[in-house]
């Protein structure tokens, strides 16, 4: 894993899109090791008697898939200072979440990273991401 | 100003709650956890933790029970809302800044205040209020994240199921010239009972002319809807089309002197017997017909 330098990055780069198959384990087994046991996220009869049409992604790990988008890019120097999300659909087992996003500004040496992870139901969540990177 | 704005405004002015223990000290299992889940390959996990799992060491885990924090004021306005009805619950954003990376072994505490609540608003959702809570982590007196986390407390949409056209019931009563004036009461709530426009014998079922005076004036009363079984069958067998067997037929007396054929309903079968008192009730059995039909006056 390299580490990308602050010169090397510029407003408008693209970051390399990410696909993460939500399967039924990867929900579940994401819920549980974010220590949310909110039965909506493991138990399908429990979610479909809720209205859900299946379990579905917690927040937890949507700010999870967020921060891992944007190492996995910019590797393990950089250092992250916060995140900015709004949340829509759910992204239910069995969908695919898709992550895209593109270097929106750079201040006092400090990216943002624009975010939007879409599902076949749309957008689930919009955000941004702000980072460091080594000089 | 509501009631459920005025708490919200008192919670808000409350600030900050008390310094609340996480449920978990940062540890390198939970983070090789967290991070085999998310598919998180970043060397850096070795010795720090995600900051994105600042979240997770408060979480209360499998056993609540087990760990039990103390109610802070922002319970008590999301529980109001619960109990004015806004019961439904969506998470719409969440905000992270970090000021520093944690090491396992470290212990935090956090404190949440109210940062908002609105006013109600209307959503695709439903009516609701959004709430917006703002939690510092500590570590030791050193604040190491923030987070703001905004949810929509909603009164869920009642679903109205659309008004289906009922299966026509198969079975029609003959309506004639005779007998359209006791259909007419039916639809009107009453039980029309026909009587002679000259000797005033009532007479049931309607025919065109008196028995007893064999005028063909006719007229009817309206009876009282009481009676009492005089006779009955249970039906079993063969199949009606429309019915569930058994059934209940009975020949029902009415006070007014007359007898009248029809099905005793909202009752078993084998508490129905002779001289049981009865009353009428007027069952919709498809979009346009209504029939007469009896139950127990006492229920």
């Amino acid at each position: 894993m390299e580490t990308l330098m602050e010169a090397q990055v510029t407003v408008g780069d693209q970051l390399p899109e990410l696909r993460v198959a939500l399967t039924p384990t990867f929900v579940i087994s994401s819920a549980l090791a974010t220590r949310d046991y909110t039965p909506v996220h493991h138990d399908v009869a429990i979610a479909q008697a809720q209205g859900s049409k299946d379990i579905f992604l917690n927040i937890l790990t949507t700010m999870g898939l967020l921060e891992r988008f944007v190492t996995d890019w910019a590797g393990p120097g950089a250092l992250i200072h916060g995140m900015k999300v709004k949340l829509g659909v759910p992204a239910y087992a069995g969908d695919t979440l898709t992550l895209t996003g593109a270097v929106s500004a750079v201040e006092d040496a400090r990216f943002t990273v624009d975010i939007v992870g879409s599902v076949s139901l749309g957008a689930h969540a919009q955000g941004s991401v702000r980072l460091s990177l080594p000089r | 100003m509501t009631d459920l704005e005025t708490l919200a405004k008192q919670v808000v002015g409350a600030g900050e709650s008390p310094r609340m223990r996480a449920s978990e000290a940062v540890s390198g299992p939970l983070i090789r956890q967290w991070t085999q889940a998310m598919g998180d390959k970043n060397p850096k996990y070795q010795d720090l933790a995600p900051p994105a799992m600042i979240q997770v060491w408060s979480m209360p885990g499998a056993d609540r029970t087990a760990f039990q924090r103390d109610r802070i004021p922002l319970d008590d306005l999301l529980d109001a809302l619960t109990e004015s009805g806004y019961t439904g619950v969506v998470a719409t954003n969440c905000e992270h800044t970090y000021h520093r990376y944690l090491r396992p072994g470290e212990e935090l505490t956090s404190t949440t205040r109210l940062t908002e609540m609105s006013g109600l608003k209307r959503t695709a959702l439903g009516e609701g209020y959004f709430v917006t809570w703002a939690v510092t982590w500590y570590a030791e007196d050193e604040p190491v994240a923030e987070m703001e986390f905004r949810l929509l407390k909603f009164r869920p949409r009642e679903d109205k199921p659309q008004p289906e056209k009922r299966k026509p019931y198969p079975l029609k009563p003959a309506v004639n010239q005779d007998t359209e004036f006791f259909w007419d009461g039916v639809r009107a709530g009453e039980l029309r009972i026909q009587k002679c426009g000259d000797c005033g014998e009532l007479r049931h079922p309607p025919g065109p002319i008196c028995p007893a005076c064999r005028s063909a004036n006719r007229t009817h009363v309206v009876a009282s809807g009481l009676g009492e079984v005089y006779s009955f069958v249970v039906h079993h067998n063969p199949p009606v089309p429309g019915r569930e067997t058994p059934f209940v037929v009975a020949v029902v007396e009415l006070p007014e002197g007359v007898r009248i054929v029809g099905n005793v309903v909202d009752c078993p079968p084998s508490e129905v017997g002779i001289g049981m008192p009865l009353r009428v009730i007027y069952r919709p059995m498809d979009d346009e017909l209504t029939l007469p039909v009896w139950v127990p006056l006492e229920p």
